[in-house]
């Protein structure tokens, strides 16, 4: 009897710590996918399909380590997916085949990414319209404007730009390392300056943060363009991929993207989460979709799936143990 | 800080501007010859087995030798559906499954589905790479976006049937379709115009803009109409498929015009664009459609005018057949174009069925299979 | 319970003046669309198109108020559009072109909608996942589910004494069902919200839920209500959309939760919770729907339409956010 109450205790506080440190529980959610597929799923665990999985995770972990710093900042950005689709055409139709463009095209579209974050930022904070409305009526602008412009494919990029998306250095695809450098780089943006432990102060609680001297809107602001940068990473990569860009290639990001960061442990409260746990919860969405594949899971029940393991994934990190 | 505020908007604007500017310039996708090509293949006497429109060709002019595909069975399919996420797809992939059910040589079909999410296909392509598949099947999630991943796989030297929507890449072995978009937009808008006596106001609805194969549609349609200088497009609106909105939009216009005549490129909003002339007490005016059967059911019920051109479903059978043709080694045309039947006061009675869903399509190919339509919609 | 629960009320007066500051912006963007809609096109103020404008402005308006509750008291509810789909496809299932089908579709659609926003709530109060997480997720599961259950298309058919609540009207009259059902949902909104326990308790959840709790207010009780009720008004709507234009697509209800969100934040209703008003989500309501119609009338083409509206929300709440500043 007291063997299996400890056990309970012990199994308890294991959970505890999980729930403590939200970044180790996506992990273990993360780990126990993996050894459960690699078990059950047939053809999981060749080393093409574990690759397969990484690469599918590039286009959408750009804009979700994005979508981080808005979340942690106690924000979110719903435009980041008509943002997509505006930088990934502005992409084809900049570099129009031309190899000589490739870096002015790619400077332009980060900058026209950042410009859009920071439009977002400062009506976020100087008008102080509510994240979830600025940002969809930024989406809604931009759609706006983008079909009003474009019926197609437009432009395409040099067969050279299509390194990004289809090459490989040894078995990794460049696209790969891609990620872990932009994830290697805003880890160090979030834990390693100021502005990142002042962005989690922000997100934690704007008034302690405002009344110990941060500047939390132009934190906020900050971390908007990064959102903004982290979408236009995402366009570059889809239009290496599509070799083109269409006026509807981004649709999906915003919502994906925030699953994405929610599942990997963030809250939408603000204050909390990280770049390795967005990682992760990119990564859990990717092995699912391949899952899908494998097992051949009808469209109609993936959805569900999808539906009901988001909502499950998060009531894991949120459940308090009853004692 | 204020002074940027109103630099901001102004660049915002600046944007708009630039954008409704460069909408102005020639649109992509009207080539006069791809629309006359088409019309001519509408009058095309097809090649192949009668009764069996999945199983004919138009101007079959370059054939493609396969017999280096040749294979024992069982074959292992693939098939990267861009979605089912409209009952034109659900139809087109119900009667593909039948299809493979025909064919004992096909041990396995596996299927992958992206949600319409281009950037999803390609990975879901990749997926299926890995898988030694005999031979792959792609209904691209948008044309010309899936021309790497087409590539890639042919790469690896097993073929490849591209169906539906279009890559721009002839590295496929064969790519299906049936005649096209401006033949579709062309038909009802040249009906509709002989119908008013090439007099009167016609308002267009439309589903949305930018997407290319209803672009093509409207652009037909809308040359036809400037042939009759007493057809007046009043107006040209987006419903985005939702019937709501297209009953809603007619209704404004009666508000403010006399409609004599409706042209859609979508028969889903017909039934309700009727609807919006009934309500208003009105009589119905001649109305495009297409073979979506809660139209057909309307149409018939209460003796409209109408025609509907068509986009049959039944290409999805065909991507099957050209799939096993090629396993065999017999030859395919590097270019498939399937018929595409048009359905009028005539023929109405053979297509329209009261006892299906609205949503089913009618050019399926599949309403003389013995209960394959109980099967799929379950009645 | 009562009287702990006084510390968190307004006076009447207060309230009222409170009411008056924040209506204007709304007012002010409706009255010059209707100006503008006057001068476009007359004919908009016939008392037939005028009611038939609004018979097409009930179901956004009903869907809402529902909305309004949840986000009233703090949360978002992003599974009512694929609710409303959920609702009108088994409608059609059930009444099957069968007249006398009618009482039980009502049943199976008010009993779903129950259902869902009973889950809804108990997930977002219970296991404390946020909102739009939960509603994300239901969204996901609602549209798989719906489309296993029929297949990927609508079956089965709804009958005439269906559709009248969404497509005719009062007979011998030109008033349409939808807009005497939109006048009750107000009203009852009106009263559930302004007259009510339950409707202080409401803003007291989303003002301030640490407070209420701690004077006594069952917080997940009060936002699972809000959840049930948004649910019930989104059947409601489903009811009103399918009645006007047939159940012939699995997207009858797309665009639902961000429309009603948007016509509701027009309306002054401060995301977070504890502000607003339903007069506010009306007049949201029909600035957006107005708006879609002047737009109409000027002849823009959608893309502009979409630009338009992004700019208007944007400029209405950064508006509004100034006016609460001072």
């Amino acid at each position: 009897m007291s063997a299996i109450a400890q056990t309970q205790r012990r199994a308890g506080a294991f959970l505890n710590v999980l729930q403590t440190n939200p970044t180790l529980g996506v992990y273990a959610v993360l780990v126990i996918m993996l050894v459960a597929c690699a078990l059950f799923v047939p053809g999981f665990a060749s080393s093409d399909n574990l690759i397969n999985i990484l690469q599918r995770s590039v286009a959408l972990s750009l804009v979700s380590f994005g979508q981080t710093f808005a979340v942690v900042g106690g924000s979110l950005d719903l435009s980041v997916g008509n943002a997509i689709s505006a930088m990934a055409v502005m992409t084809s139709l900049v570099m129009a085949g031309r190899v000589e463009m490739m870096i002015p095209t790619v400077i332009l579209v980060i900058a026209v990414g950042m410009f859009i974050g920071l439009l977002n930022g400062l009506i976020v904070t100087r008008l102080r319209v509510n994240p979830f409305i600025a940002t969809l009526g930024m989406s809604l602008f931009i759609q706006g404007v983008l079909f009003s412009g474009f019926d197609n494919f437009a432009g395409s990029v040099p067969r050279e730009f299509e390194f990004l998306g289809y090459s490989t250095v040894g078995p990794i695809p460049v696209g790969v390392i891609f990620m872990l450098l932009v994830a290697l780089g805003a880890y160090f943006l979030l834990r390693h300056t100021r502005f990142g432990y002042h962005l989690y102060g922000t997100g934690g609680s704007a008034e302690v943060a405002r009344l110990s001297g941060v500047r939390t809107g132009r934190v906020l602001i900050i971390a908007h363009v990064l959102t903004g940068l982290g979408a236009a990473l995402t366009a570059i990569f889809i239009a290496s991929r599509l070799r083109a860009g269409a006026p509807w290639v981004g649709q999906g990001f915003e919502l994906e993207s925030i699953s994405a960061v929610v599942v990997g442990g963030a809250p939408l409260s603000g204050g909390r989460g990280g770049i390795w746990g967005t990682l992760a919860g990119v990564l859990i969405l990717s092995i699912l979709s391949n899952i899908f594949n494998i097992l051949n899971v009808g469209a109609f029940a993936q959805d569900v799936l999808r539906g009901a393991i988001l909502i499950a994934v998060v009531a894991f990190y949120t459940a308090r143990i009853r004692r | 800080m204020r002074k940027f505020h109103i630099a901001a908007f102004f660049l915002f604007v600046a944007l708009l501007l630039t954008a409704v500017v460069v909408a102005q310039e020639e649109n992509p996708f009207l080539t006069m010859g791809d629309m006359e090509r088409q019309l001519a293949q509408l009058e095309m006497e097809p090649v192949g087995p009668e009764g069996k429109p999945w199983e004919q060709m138009l101007e079959p002019i370059e054939m493609v030798d396969t017999s280096m595909y040749a294979k024992e069975a069982p074959w292992r399919v693939c098939f990267s559906n861009a979605s089912v996420a409209n009952s034109w797809r659900v139809v087109g992939n119900a009667v593909m499954q039948y299809e493979v059910t025909q064919h004992p040589e096909i041990g396995e079909f596996i299927v992958t589905d992206a949600q319409e999410k281009p950037e999803k296909q390609i990975s879901d392509i990749e997926d299926l790479l890995t898988r030694n598949c005999d031979i792959l099947i792609v209904s691209p999630a948008t044309t010309e976006a899936l021309t790497p991943a087409v590539e890639k796989a042919a790469a690896t030297g097993i073929p490849v049937v591209v169906f539906d929507r279009g890559v721009n890449t002839t590295d496929y072995t064969t790519f299906i379709h049936p005649i096209g978009g401006f033949a579709f937009g062309a038909v009802g808008a040249r009906w509709l115009a002989e119908e008013l006596g090439g007099e009167g106001n016609v308002l267009a609805l439309r589903v949305l803009p930018g997407v290319d194969v209803l672009e093509t549609r409207w652009q037909a349609a809308k040359s036809i109409f400037d042939e009759y200088p007493g057809i007046n497009v009043v107006g040209m609106e987006f419903n985005e498929s939702d019937p709501a909105k297209a009953k809603a939009i007619v209704l404004d216009y009666l508000e403010r015009f006399e409609i004599n005549g409706i042209w859609t490129d979508f028969g889903g909003v017909s039934a309700a664009a009727a609807e919006a002339f009934v309500d208003f007490g009105v009589d119905v005016p001649p109305i495009t459609g297409e073979d979506f059967n809660g139209w057909l059911k309307a149409w018939q019920a209460n003796g409209y005018k109408s025609i509907s051109p068509t986009y049959p479903t039944f290409q999805w059978r065909t991507a099957i057949i050209a799939a096993v043709r090629i396993l065999k080694g017999e030859e395919v045309p590097k270019e498939w174009v399937l018929p595409q039947p048009v359905i009028t006061a005539e023929n109405l009675d053979q297509y329209a069925r009261p006892d299906l869903p609205d949503g089913h399509f009618a050019m399926c190919g599949c309403n003389e299979i013995e209960g394959f339509l109980e099967e799929l919609w379950g009645s | 319970m009562e009287s702990t629960f006084s510390t968190t009320q307004t006076p009447i007066g207060q309230r009222l003046r409170r009411l008056l500051s924040k209506v204007p912006v709304i007012l002010i963007v409706l009255l010059v669309v209707l100006i503008l809609i006057a001068l476009v096109a007359p004919t908009f103020y016939r008392p037939v198109a005028l009611l038939n404008f609004l018979k097409r402005a009930a179901p956004i308006i009903v869907v809402a108020i529902g909305q309004m509750y949840v986000m009233l008291s703090g949360e978002f509810d992003l599974s009512v559009g694929s609710l409303i789909t959920v609702c009108a496809a088994v409608a059609a299932n059930v009444i099957n072109n069968n007249p006398d089908n009618l009482a039980l579709a009502f049943v199976w659609v008010f009993g779903i909608a129950i259902v869902v926003g009973l889950i809804n709530g108990l997930i977002v109060t219970r296991l404390n996942v946020p909102s739009f997480v939960t509603t994300l997720g239901m969204l996901l599961v609602l549209q798989g589910a719906i489309s296993i259950y029929t297949r990927g298309a609508p079956q089965g058919g709804i009958t005439d004494n269906f559709r009248v609540f969404g497509r005719g009207n009062i007979e011998g009259t030109e008033i349409p069902y939808a807009f005497v059902i939109m006048l009750l949902v107000i009203a009852i909104g009106v009263y559930l919200m302004h007259f009510t326990t339950f409707g202080r308790r409401v803003y007291a959840v989303g003002g301030n839920p640490v407070a209420a709790r701690l004077s006594g207010v069952n917080v997940g009780r009060i936002k699972t209500t809000a959840f049930v009720l948004s649910a019930v008004l989104a059947a409601v709507g489903a009811v009103l959309i399918a009645g006007f234009s047939g159940v012939s697509s699995l997207s009858v209800g797309q665009g639902y939760e961000f429309q009603s969100i948007s016509a509701i934040v027009l309306g002054g209703v401060a995301l977070g919770g504890g502000r607003g008003n339903i007069a506010g989500a009306v007049m949201g309501a029909l600035t957006l729907q107005a708006m879609f119609s002047l737009l109409n009338f000027l002849g823009f083409p959608l893309p502009i339409r979409l630009s338009v509206q992004g700019l208007i929300i944007i400029g209405a709440v950064a508006i509004a956010a100034r006016r609460g500043r001072t």
